[in-house]
């Protein structure tokens, strides 16, 4: 079992440079079926795992059907908490699976069954029962619920409240006020490929391949839970269908493979089924935001408040960030962002593509359009009056912020000049037509992060840096920033990425892989081309460099940094039955450097796919009566289809900033995300004249009060 | 291979088994023809078409994303036609001919599709590409073959205007969530540009 | 998924012997349902006929007009068929608005009629329903119940019939043709399915052991003027929130001579709308009497909090439909000058299609002040 290293021979003939749209290093590798993923991996002697799940909300195990199951042809070991290794607390509640006799959501991994083969490990998973002493269940999350409570931080280390000036005297001093709330569904981050693992057991060492957005903090995750020295562990994710969030740190999935791997002593191998998606793979909570605007007849705003709640489970805290953007977003003297979290008896919420930005401005966006309609103000206009001069929340300049920019440039794009104000008045055929419009951001991030690379006799170079790569480009970037900086063609550069025996790095995640890797990797490229100018020898093992840039992200200026973005959105409801299409969209993007035109362009496209399927599509359907998400597949949990997805246009603007990471990109995986569901809500809203403050917005929110056809 | 495992978490079944099929469980012998190799395997009844490619003949560029005909990753070219391999047991796909992403390249020269969508980088993280690949190589096929889809305006028509709706509608048993449908639907265009560029230049 | 015997039938009588006497013995055609429900451990069979190579034939036109349908007809096979194209576009129509592609090229006209409900608590063996395991409780009443029926419901069982298919033989006044060990029987669709009564695992009357051989249109000139339309919670790839397939014949005063209305997504049956059929024949075609239609039809209507809004969305989908098969249209009316009148068929500079092979050019910041790119086309 051995993960290759991708290293595709690249056409030398176009561009390769910082910024070309250089094509994926692996895409041979995907358009021909060659690029394998973690469970396409099987060792000799492999077994199949499979998950049992709780089917009580609350409760405790009494017994089990575990002998009979045992029995079952083909079965090697079921294992249940009675029969789990001990495992340590790694500081996530969610890991200690089967560590003890109690239920905490419905869903939760009760055992590993681990069979022969993948059909006898699914039906004799089917075929263990439990008893439980049935507990009560709490599922139902609302503004009023008794556990509400304000964590000691929210997601991401930012601060739970904040306020400056008064917000209750300037909304009761302001002619023109919006207190309305907004809610998003839980939604589900759904990669393609689902959670798997494969785990084997050498020597008391742990080998896993899995499928996530970081292999350093999973081993370390690992080491903890097992009581492994972590140079015990590794932890490999070659190729890696999508993440989005989900794979950011280590499931269920992949302790359970390596208990089974353990107790078995042969490799195990475990995948997610799609519908285990929506227990145990991690999702974005529910949100409930009220957010507050007053403003002078002008549209200047005086307050801007947004008071957030949320979920988590019993096991694990996780607060999403939902009003930190609204901090950073519009100028305005009075100012409340406070977070509520009530831990409920469901499945663990986690990151999902711009946690807090996509529920958050989704909110705040939809207020700003609510208060441009009652100001009859054009909201590109009304957004431009409000553009703070330093960041309104703690007073430091922007790295810079060409936001108002990117309405320009949108605006211009999407045709807005000359837009009729009014709402529910176009239509065309069956069709009610309306545009909208809104901002985007996202904070633009480094995080600790290592490489090595080493100088080959002969001119080529091995870069090694633990990046992820889970479709946004990371391995084609990272070549080609090294590249750059040895000043060399792409293919002199053997890349080495997604194992934890790299040096240490953070995730795909958060907007900062690219700019905290490529740091890395720039400043490891620039000391080897150093020595290599001095006249140093190249050895014939090589001329190695390791570097951590922790010190020097710890000398960054001080300086407010986000990338920033402006969405436009064509909106047409059918009055036949209230449903809703979106035939245009218009992104555009200041994100600092762009590395990869091609790759980019996908990103932030995807972005964008992913906010409409938001705002129209995605609802997480939890049942009060049974404490899970009911529609727990894709034929039930509907993301947006190629059908639903018309014309996109995506532009960047040439955004220098000097103070970011030496390659000078602000990180652009969330952004595209961000925005476009108010946009798509504001658009349905002017089509209509329904402002509907839930998401997704689908027919039977509008039906009742859309206009007949006839 | 041995791992160092205390005495009381020691499986209780632990033996050297080979993955095979597990005794009393009914199985059959079929033959498939997978991208032109003949193939002659006892498969437990159980077995999805999917699952036969993936873990017993290592061709594994077929995707599992859902496992019930919800997302086309697993898409292969049965007889031809396009199918959700997840929903087909091994054991009904008896002497078919199957073709998958691995089967559609001619030697190093990428088939018109594949090249396609490297051109038009549509895709990102990959998962769902073969599935895509496959459905558009079929989807082609029944477009040429006059046959209608949801968003066909005229359906007594037998001829069939591949524009962008139709290809999005055609193409919507893919999900894609990394997003890059704006990107697979030129690339559709252009393999279908291709392939009518080589009928042309055959029949010339 | 459990164990289980498989068996290729040969021909159409030994597997109609063989299915009459193995207690829960299963045909097994395109698998799409079966297959998927199967895994989930819905369905337990213990034999599996796979009849999916019977020559059950194919689309043929019968002597009086109409058409026969073999069961082994795949649905896309059958949507695109110049007889079924023609003379019964709404079968057409709601075929093709049905799955996907690929689930088409599988699913076969017999294994469509008997595909179960996509009923969340039917689909998922831990939770209550009184269909999969009686006794347990309906879960969806009090549960997640948005997507559920809103006629011929009761207590016990609220799921619908989720194919699209079905709905438009429904309203074409189709005949479902099967075999037995007594020879061949007949049941005409609505008669076929059957609502939940006091035994909701019985979706349809098909006897036990019995095996559908065909499907059979009438001679019926009404449905040359007939369509389907689907809403959903997304624009393919979808089950429907609601559904309508109908057929209208209208004379040269503008009075109803012949209708057919059936609904979909709205009863464990493909629900065919006679009264409100009734209610037409003879009125004026007007939207005002189709929807005084669709309201009668729906007076009887069952709903809970979650899927009460599909009074109004059937009632809509009812009134456009019929006004469009009456040839109404309110263009006049229109007020979006300039704006295509098909939300995704652009014909502007973003819309071209066949466009020659151009390698995606996102323009670089270097060449403009800002990168842009459109769809990648219209380079």
């Amino acid at each position: 079992m051995t993960a290759v290293d991708v290293v595709t021979p690249v056409d030398t003939s176009v561009p390769t440079g910082l910024g070309a749209p250089v094509a994926r290093l692996e895409g041979r590798d995907k358009v021909t079926g060659a690029a394998r993923y973690t469970y396409e991996h099987t060792p000799d002697g492999v077994l199949y795992g499979w998950i049992a799940q709780s089917t009580v909300t609350t409760g405790t195990i009494t017994g089990s059907n575990r002998d009979e199951v045992l029995a079952m042809p083909g079965v090697q070991d079921v294992i249940t908490h009675e029969q789990a290794p001990h495992l340590e607390d790694a500081e996530d509640g969610e890991l200690l699976v089967l560590q003890s006799a109690a239920v905490a959501y419905r869903g939760q991994p009760v055992a590993l069954v681990v069979a022969d083969t993948f059909d006898t490990a699914r039906e004799a998973a089917s075929a263990l029962t439990f008893d439980y002493d049935v507990g009560p269940g709490d599922v139902v999350l609302g503004t009023d619920h008794p556990s509400l409570y304000a964590p000691e931080t929210v997601n991401a280390g930012f601060e739970t409240d904040t306020s400056q000036g008064d917000v209750d005297a300037a909304m009761a001093d302001s002619s023109v006020t919006i207190d309305e709330t907004y809610e998003t569904a839980a939604l589900f981050n759904s990669p393609m490929e689902p959670h798997a693992t494969v785990a084997t057991w050498v020597d008391g060492e742990l080998d896993v391949l899995d499928s996530n957005q970081g292999t350093s903090g999973v081993a370390t995750t690992l080491a903890t839970l097992f009581s492994l020295d972590p140079s015990a562990v590794r932890v490999r994710a070659e190729h890696v269908g999508g993440g989005f969030g989900s794979k950011g740190s280590a499931r269920p999935v992949v302790v359970l493979a390596s208990i089974g791997a353990m107790r078995t002593g042969r490799p195990v191998k475990v995948a997610y089924t799609r519908q285990m998606m929506f227990a145990i793979a991690g999702y974005r909570t529910p949100t409930i935001s009220r957010v507050r605007l007053a403003a002078d007849s002008e549209g200047h705003l005086s307050a801007l408040s947004h008071e957030a709640y949320s979920h988590s489970s019993t096991l694990q805290e996780f607060t999403e960030q939902t009003a930190e953007p609204t901090r950073h977003l519009w100028a305005a003297p009075s100012r409340l962002m406070t977070h509520r979290l009530a831990r409920l008896d469901v499945p663990t919420p986690r990151w999902m593509r711009a946690p807090g930005e996509a529920p958050g401005v989704y909110a705040v966006e939809s207020a700003m359009d609510e208060l441009a309609s009652k100001l009859d103000l054009d909201p590109v206009e009304l957004r431009v009056r409000n553009e703070p001069e330093v960041d309104p929340h703690t007073g430091q300049p922007f790295s810079s912020r060409h936001l108002v920019d990117c309405l320009r440039r949108g605006a211009e794009l999407f045709g807005w000049e000359g837009r009729d104000p009014r709402q529910g008045v176009r239509r065309v055929g069956r069709w009610l037509v309306g545009t909208g419009v809104a901002a985007a951001t996202y904070p633009a991030s480094v995080m600790p992060a290592g490489a090595r690379v080493t100088a080959l006799p002969g001119g080529r170079f091995e870069v090694g840096v633990n990046a992820t790569d889970i479709g946004q480009g990371a391995r084609t970037v990272m070549a080609q920033i090294a590249a750059s900086e040895l000043g060399v063609p792409l293919d002199l550069v053997d890349l080495h990425i997604a194992d934890s025996r790299l040096p240490t790095a953070g995730v795909a995640g958060g907007s900062s892989g690219t700019a905290s890797w490529g740091w890395a990797v720039t400043k490891a490229s620039r000391q080897v081309t150093e020595l290599l100018a001095q006249g140093q020898p190249v050895p014939p093992e090589g001329l190695e460099v390791v570097v951590d840039i922790a010190e020097d992200i710890a000398t960054m200026s001080d300086h407010s940094r986000f990338a920033y973005g402006a969405q436009f959105v064509e909106a047409r409801v059918d009055l036949d039955s209230g449903e809703i299409v979106v035939p245009r969209m218009v992104g555009v993007f200041a994100a600092g450097r762009i590395m990869n035109a091609r790759t980019a362009r996908s990103q932030f496209a995807g972005g964008m796919t992913m906010g409409l399927s938001m705002a129209l599509h995605e609802h997480g359907m939890l049942d009060p009566t049974q404490g899970d998400y009911g529609n727990h597949d894709f034929a039930t949990y509907h993301v947006a289809a190629n059908a639903d997805v018309g014309s996109i246009e995506v532009e960047w603007l040439d955004e220098e900033d000097p103070h970011l990471a030496p390659m000078g990109g602000k990180g652009i995986g969330e952004i595209g995300n961000v925005g476009a569901a108010a946009a798509v809500a504001n658009a349905v809203a002017h089509a209509t004249g329904i402002r509907v403050r839930d998401l997704p917005i689908q027919p039977d929110k509008l039906l009742a009060e859309l206009p007949t056809r006839y | 291979m041995v791992s160092q495992v205390s005495a009381e978490t020691s499986p209780p079944n632990a033996t050297t088994g080979t993955g095979a099929n597990p005794p009393g469980v009914p199985t059959t012998t079929i033959t498939l023809d997978v991208n032109g190799s003949p193939h002659r395997l006892e498969v437990d009844n159980r077995t999805s078409l999917l699952d036969a490619l993936r873990e017993r003949l290592d061709l594994t560029g077929s995707k599992k994303g859902c496992d019930h005909g919800q997302c086309g990753a697993c898409t292969v070219l049965v007889d031809g036609r396009r199918t959700n391999s997840c929903l087909v047991l091994a054991v009904s796909a008896e002497g078919s001919d199957v073709t998958t992403v691995e089967g559609l390249a001619d030697g190093d020269a990428l088939h018109p599709v594949q090249q396609a969508f490297l051109d038009r980088d549509a895709y990102q993280c990959g998962y769902c590409t073969p599935g895509q690949i496959c459905s558009t190589v079929g989807m082609l096929e029944e477009a040429r073959a006059g046959m209608p889809s949801h968003v066909t305006t005229d359906i007594t028509d037998g001829e069939i205007d591949l524009d962008d709706e139709e290809v999005r509608e055609r193409l919507s048993g893919n999900l894609c969530r990394c997003g890059a449908y704006l990107n697979i639907v030129p690339a559709v265009h252009d393999a279908a540009c291709a392939h009518d560029a080589a009928t042309e230049g055959a029949t010339r | 998924m459990k164990t289980f015997e498989y068996e290729r039938a040969t021909d159409v009588a030994s597997a109609v012997a063989i299915l009459d006497r193995t207690p829960n013995a299963k045909a097994l055609a395109g698998g799409t349902n079966l297959v998927d429900l199967m895994k989930l451990g819905v369905e337990r069979p213990d034999l599996l006929v796979d009849v999916s190579r019977l020559d059950f034939g194919g689309v043929d036109e019968l002597p009086d007009g109409g058409l026969r349908i073999g069961a082994g007809v795949r649905n896309s096979d059958l949507a695109a068929h110049p007889l079924v194209r023609t003379r019964y576009p709404a079968l057409t129509r709601a075929l093709v608005s049905a799955a996907s592609g690929q689930l088409r090229n599988q699913a076969t006209t017999g294994g469509n009629l008997l595909q179960r409900t996509r009923c969340t608590y039917f689909m998922d063996t831990t939770k209550p329903c009184n269909k999969r395991e009686p006794g347990t409780g309906c879960g969806a009443i009090a549960g997640l119940s948005r997507e559920l029926g809103i006629l011929g419901v009761n207590d016990l069982c609220i799921a619908t019939h989720p194919g699209d298919m079905a709905v438009a033989l429904a309203a074409l006044d189709a005949v479902v043709v099967f075999e037995t060990v007594d020879g061949e029987q007949r049941l005409p669709v609505d008669e076929f399915f059957r609502e939940p009564g006091d035994d909701p695992t019985r979706d349809t009357n098909l006897p036990s052991g019995a095996l559908i051989t065909a499907v059979e249109l009438p001679a019926l000139p009404v449905a040359t003027n007939s369509t389907y339309r689907k809403a959903r919670d997304r624009r393919s790839y979808a089950f429907a929130l609601g559904s309508v397939a109908a057929a209208l014949s209208v004379d040269d005063a503008g009075l109803v001579t012949d209708v057919r209305i059936a609904l979909g997504a709205a009863s464990p049956v493909p629900w065919r709308a006679r009264k409100a059929e009734d209610a037409l024949v003879g009125s004026p075609a007007t939207p005002a009497s189709f929807a005084a239609a669709a309201q009668l039809e729906l007076a009887a209507a069952t709903t809970t909090e979650q899927n009460a809004f599909k009074v109004a969305l059937l009632t809509r989908l009812v009134v456009g439909v019929l006004s469009e098969l009456a040839g109404l249209d309110h263009e006049a009316d229109d007020t979006g000058e300039g704006v295509d009148p098909s939300p995704f068929r652009p014909t502007g500079a973003n819309g071209g299609h066949r466009h020659v092979a151009a390698d995606v050019e996102p323009a670089t910041a270097a060449d403009t002040e800002a990168g842009s790119d459109t769809e990648g086309s219209a380079a």
